[in-house]
């Protein structure tokens, strides 16, 4: 289970987050809503420690996720799909997935690193072929399955998405739902995503929480996001240029 | 506020004077945060194989051609400068001297702070803005120890080897166009120039390249690691990763100079 609990960010004179409340709870799909430029990003990054709040808390299973007694130990938990990828391009397709598996405390033999990396990229349907490739020779929708096979390689318990599916075309934006969705269920794993893209959230989430003006304004059902009652995630669902979210940013 | 800056000049020098001394502390951080990581495991012999590779063998054709045409023209001006006192026959050992404890290794630095520090840094730079850093965060590895540490090591190892062979081709041509141009005795060059050098100067000029390829590889990772956003802040942190390199591999010059003056 994440918590954050009053968590505060700023970057110069930009209060980023002002106050983010929010739970999360083990095995679930939270979906984190909201325009660009309103902290989503921010948020999963204080979580994971790339960027440390200068006020709140945030608990991962009841321990300190902001001071972790063993850092290691605790990025080990995480896998995370970055928004454009983020691929070592100087290594090969197969060295990027298995890169957890061939350093560091989880490090295996070569041989079963590459074989590792070979089962994840089939999982996320590519073939065994683009293993020796290198991310400067993929395609946007390529990269973006290889980034998805590189943060389920050492089977973490918790998955970041940020904007899966930013910058693909609509059929393969639904792969990419679809494979997030199944390899979420499959692994049992907790997760949370980022997105704008309503078709996304609604592929994945089980809950879903709206982040506006640096606060969460609304957390509930995926079920409930149509009828929320919520002026804030009325409009943005259906992107109205009316309401409390001002259109010119 | 730009307007009013310009009308006060003093509030300006204050301002560049507090920036200046903050990017000090910044580097000299870094540096602490280098060392300190340069001792402790986890390393990461394939990364450091793979930079000794690209700095050190990679830049041996620019470093030999630059030497090479450094010796020859330092053979001629001794020539001319010497011809007018008499003092022509010094030749050799000059251009010993001249490479071994003072252009090939600043040569040697300056031309691989061109080509190194420039590419780290855009490579390093580029990582940032890509977000690889932040990857390399989640998948529990630290940027200091698999990116910096790698390339400051084997520059500061790759430097003084590539300076030794820098000077010894800068002598090389140095003799050469002794023997075409000023006919000069071969044998009595290659005796001379043996006989004059010592081992210390070879050992200051080794030092001081050891020196520079750690401060180009040091100021290729900061400027990366501290890259603005965008191509723009790549394109910059290039540029300051290459100027402060090179000024720095200037004013370490002077100080080493002087520290070995005596020897």
């Amino acid at each position: 289970m994440i918590e954050l609990i009053d968590v505060h960010k700023s970057f110069g004179k930009k209060h980023v987050l002002k106050g983010v409340n929010l739970r999360v709870e083990k095995g679930e799909s939270m979906v984190i809503i909201g325009g660009s430029g309103t902290g989503k990003s921010v948020l999963l990054k204080c979580i994971l420690g790339l960027v440390r709040p200068e006020k709140g808390r945030i608990l991962l299973d009841g321990q300190d996720a902001i001071r972790p007694s063993d850092r290691d130990a605790f990025l080990a938990r995480f896998g995370m799909l970055f928004q454009g990828g983020a691929l070592f391009d100087s290594l090969p397709v197969w060295q990027n997935v298995a890169f957890r598996l061939l350093r560091g405390a989880l490090k295996r033999p070569r041989e079963e690193a590459r074989r590792i990396a070979i089962d994840k990229l089939a999982r996320v349907g590519l073939g065994a072929d683009t293993a020796d490739l290198y991310p400067a020779e993929l395609s946007g929708g390529m990269q973006k399955r290889v980034g998805l096979a590189r943060a389920i390689a050492a089977e973490p318990e918790i998955i970041f998405f940020d904007e899966p599916t930013t910058g693909l075309d609509p059929i393969l934006a639904g792969v990419i739902n679809r494979l997030i969705r199944g390899i979420v269920e499959e692994m049992g794993a907790t997760a949370v995503t980022i997105t704008h893209d309503m078709t996304s959230v609604r592929a994945i989430a089980d809950r879903v929480a709206m982040l506006h003006d640096g606060v969460i304004q609304w957390v509930g059902p995926v079920s409930q996001l149509d009828n929320s009652g919520n002026p804030y995630v009325d409009q943005f669902v259906h992107g109205r240029e009316e309401g409390p979210i001002e259109a010119l940013r | 506020m730009k307007g009013a800056r310009l009308l006060d000049p003093l509030a300006g020098l204050g301002a560049s004077t507090l920036g200046l001394l903050a990017a000090i502390g910044r580097v000299a951080f870094y540096l602490a945060s280098t060392l300190s990581h340069v001792l402790r495991p986890p390393f990461y012999p394939r990364e450091f194989l793979a930079q000794l590779m690209v700095i050190g063998y990679f830049s041996l054709p620019v470093v030999g051609l630059t030497a090479l045409f450094t010796g020859g023209a330092l053979a001629l001006q001794i020539y001319v400068g010497g011809a007018r006192f008499n003092a022509e026959s010094v030749v050799p050992q000059i251009v010993a001297i001249g490479m071994v404890r003072e252009l090939g290794p600043v040569l040697t630095g300056l031309m691989v702070a061109g080509r190194v520090a420039s590419s780290i840094a855009a490579e390093i730079g580029t990582m940032k803005v890509t977000e690889q850093i932040d990857a390399l965060v989640t998948l529990s590895t630290n940027p200091m120890k698999y990116l910096t540490v790698p390339r400051v090591l084997a520059a500061t190892i790759a430097l003084p080897v590539l300076a030794a062979v820098g000077d010894a081709i800068g002598i090389f041509g140095g003799y050469l166009v002794g023997i075409t141009r000023l006919d000069l005795n071969a044998a009595t060059y290659l005796k001379n120039t043996a006989d004059f050098l010592e081992t210390a100067d070879v050992i200051s000029g080794l030092v001081k390249a050891a020196v520079f390829g750690f401060i180009v590889a040091l100021m290729g990772c900061y400027h990366g690691m501290n890259s603005g956003r965008g191509a723009q802040g790549v394109g910059r942190a290039t540029t300051n990763a290459v100027v402060s390199s090179s000024v720095l591999i200037m004013g370490a010059n002077y100080l080493l100079t002087q520290l070995f003056f005596a020897t």
